[in-house]
């Protein structure tokens, strides 16, 4: 979290979240994301009202990680659920049930799966959530008023200040070489 | 938004039609020679001698187990075959119309291999494997006297009977509907095809169900007449339904490295079918261990009975290689995506998967003729074979000439179809969407 800075110098000079283009159509957004994709950027984002087929290879975004996530909550919701069972059943109450052995397989396989399940959802939930970095209170784009009719008809790209790439002239013209409807600069 | 979008024109007449002189227009041939060899080393093979020496009729149950299991795998062939096309027009799928056409061959087999089942109804041959078909000795038996009034050969009859006019009509007419399909003269003439065969997709659904299920309970769970289970026929499917997607893998992969259907079955449609092979791979597994869970927790004797014979010697090391075959290894070596996406990955799993559909069709079928053996040594005082039969494992050549057979049988029916026909339903209405399936 940023500490609050005095008004003064916020008025002053105002930090910039990146740069913003609109787009009217999927298929330019598409081209545009190519273009921004083989220019070297990393740290940027497209933004649709409705999953555009295929723009992760336009963005040219990697396989996510979540499943490796969601691999190892489960493994280890399924190892929780078995230790579990083989610790109330043979140390806290070692309690004969219908002439079976104190621990005994058999009996734990529901657990054992039902706890890899609820482990891995967990993963799945929750990994999905932090490598989104969601929940956010904010984000600097509803500083812009264009912005809202991204859940309407209206395709957006924004380039982050944070790039290394990142050069308001350059990545401007580049926005603008794209059939952008419109091209702005958005504060932080 | 993809960047090459597939037209259903753009696909080359010699993409979907088997050259003549390719190995694959052979394959009725060697399906025939391969039918003749395997049913001729079956029939005829020699005793192997040792337990059996002595026992002329324990040799013949020997012989015609080996044949029962052989039957029941290939029948889980062309099951697959119709329950995938029952499935597919059902859902009005998609994504699978470019690889249905070859499901479509292998569902052809279905009528024809089950008349392998009427051996074991002619004359004396079913008492080989049938312990309830020795009348005098069931009718002493409290248990098997109360199943009489449907474990008896004149049910048995009427009921396979049915069974073969169920799966010779829903094959025949799936068959030929969508042969018919590919030389319609119209658009409209198309639809009506697809729509004919949608219409009685949810009949063949019920059908299908039922008539598997007895089929399962008649020539498997019978073998063990004092047992029963009634998640025995899903158990059964569940073993077809993976098995049949791998065999699809299979089948692509193979026309695909001779130059078929390039372009046509992608790496989406691999990833399906993997998925598929994975999900039921899990399914399996539920059903497999239910049926053993409630046994197990009940422990009534005449149900852990099943399992126990299971559980000696080599039956329980075979017991564990099913579990770690039809569960452990393909469950973690099909989680990834990309390796589900890799078709020369894909394949060696597609044969692992079909492979084991045999191993638990031996696990199923050969037990019980090793318990009666068992049985009735001990009854006639001969130890050693009592024990040999509680503890071993008998392979012999049987066993591979009726698998070689039945192999043979199903190849040259699903050849003379493949070859006869275009490898995709050219003129379906929606081929091209399965052209251009994409997982997300």
């Amino acid at each position: 979290m940023d500490k609050p800075k005095p008004l003064s110098k916020q008025a002053s000079k105002p930090k910039k979240f990146g740069v913003l283009a609109e787009y009217d159509s999927a298929a330019a957004i598409f081209k545009a994301c190519e273009k921004v994709r083989d220019a070297g950027y990393k740290r940027w984002d497209s933004y649709t009202p409705f999953p555009v087929h295929n723009l992760d290879k336009a963005m040219g975004l990697k396989p996510s990680v979540l499943p490796f996530i969601v691999f190892a909550c489960g493994m280890t919701g399924a190892a929780c659920g078995l230790l579990l069972q083989w610790w109330s059943s043979t140390i806290a109450y070692p309690l004969i049930v219908a002439g079976k052995p104190l621990f005994s397989f058999q009996a734990n396989v529901p657990v054992t799966f039902e706890l890899g399940i609820l482990f891995s959802a967990f993963g799945a939930v929750f990994g999905m959530l932090g490598l989104n970095k969601l929940p956010q209170l904010h984000h600097p784009l509803f500083n812009v008023a264009r912005f809202t009719r991204v859940t309407d008809d209206r395709f957006f790209i924004a380039i982050e200040a944070s790039d290394p790439k990142y050069d308001l002239d350059k990545t401007r013209k580049l926005l603008e070489a794209t059939d952008a409807v419109a091209v702005e600069e958005v504060d932080d | 938004m993809s960047a090459h979008h597939k037209h259903v024109s753009d696909i080359e007449d010699k993409q979907i039609q088997i050259d003549k002189a390719s190995l694959w227009a052979k394959l009725p041939m060697i399906g025939v020679v391969l039918a003749v060899i395997g049913f001729a080393v079956g029939y005829f093979a020699p005793s192997p001698g040792g337990v059996f020496a002595e026992d002329e009729h324990l040799w013949h149950a020997k012989q015609w187990t080996a044949y029962l299991n052989a039957f029941m795998f290939v029948m889980s062939l062309g099951f697959g075959g119709l329950i995938f096309v029952i499935i597919q027009h059902l859902v009005r799928a998609n994504w699978s119309i470019v690889v249905r056409r070859i499901a479509e061959n292998a569902m052809f087999t279905l009528p024809f291999i089950a008349l392998g089942g009427l051996p074991l109804l002619m004359g004396d041959t079913g008492q080989n494997v049938f312990e309830w078909m020795h009348v005098e000795e069931m009718l002493h038996d409290p248990m098997l006297k109360a199943k009489a009034a449907y474990l008896n050969k004149e049910a048995f009859g009427v009921r396979f009977g049915s069974y073969l006019v169920l799966w010779g009509g829903l094959s025949f007419l799936f068959w030929k509907w969508s042969r018919a399909q590919d030389n319609a003269k119209t658009t409209e003439e198309a639809e009506a095809l697809s729509y004919k065969q949608r219409f009685l997709a949810p009949i063949g659904l019920v059908i299908f169900g039922l008539s598997m299920t007895f089929g399962a309970f008649d020539f498997m769970m019978s073998l063990d007449p004092h047992w029963f289970s009634t998640i025995f026929g899903v158990y059964y499917f569940a073993g077809i339904a993976v098995s049949f997607h791998a065999f699809l893998a299979i089948v692509c992969f193979f026309l695909q490295r001779s130059g078929k259907l390039q372009g046509v079955v992608t790496p989406e449609h691999y990833h399906d079918l993997g998925k598929f092979m994975f999900g039921f791979t899990v399914f399996w597994t539920y059903i497999g261990f239910s049926q053993y869970f409630l046994i197990w927790y009940a422990n009534i004797p005449e149900e852990t009975d099943w399992f126990q014979y299971r559980a000696h010697g080599q039956w329980l090391t075979l017991s564990i290689a099913v579990i770690l075959g039809r569960f452990v290894l393909p469950f973690f070596l099909l989680l990834r995506r990309s390796w589900k996406r890799n078709p020369n990955y894909l394949v060696w799993m597609a044969f692992f998967v079909v492979g084991m559909q045999f191993v638990d069709m031996f696990w199923l079928i050969q037990p019980p003729f090793a318990h009666h053996a068992a049985s009735a040594a001990d009854k006639a005082g001969a130890v050693e074979v009592a024990t040999y039969f509680q503890n071993s494992i008998t392979l012999t050549g049987a066993d591979v000439g009726y698998f070689v057979g039945f192999l043979g049988v199903f190849l040259a029916l699903f050849g003379w179809s493949l070859v006869t026909s275009k490898l995709v339903p050219i003129q379906d209405p929606r081929l091209e969407e399965s052209l251009n399936h994409e997982n997300f």
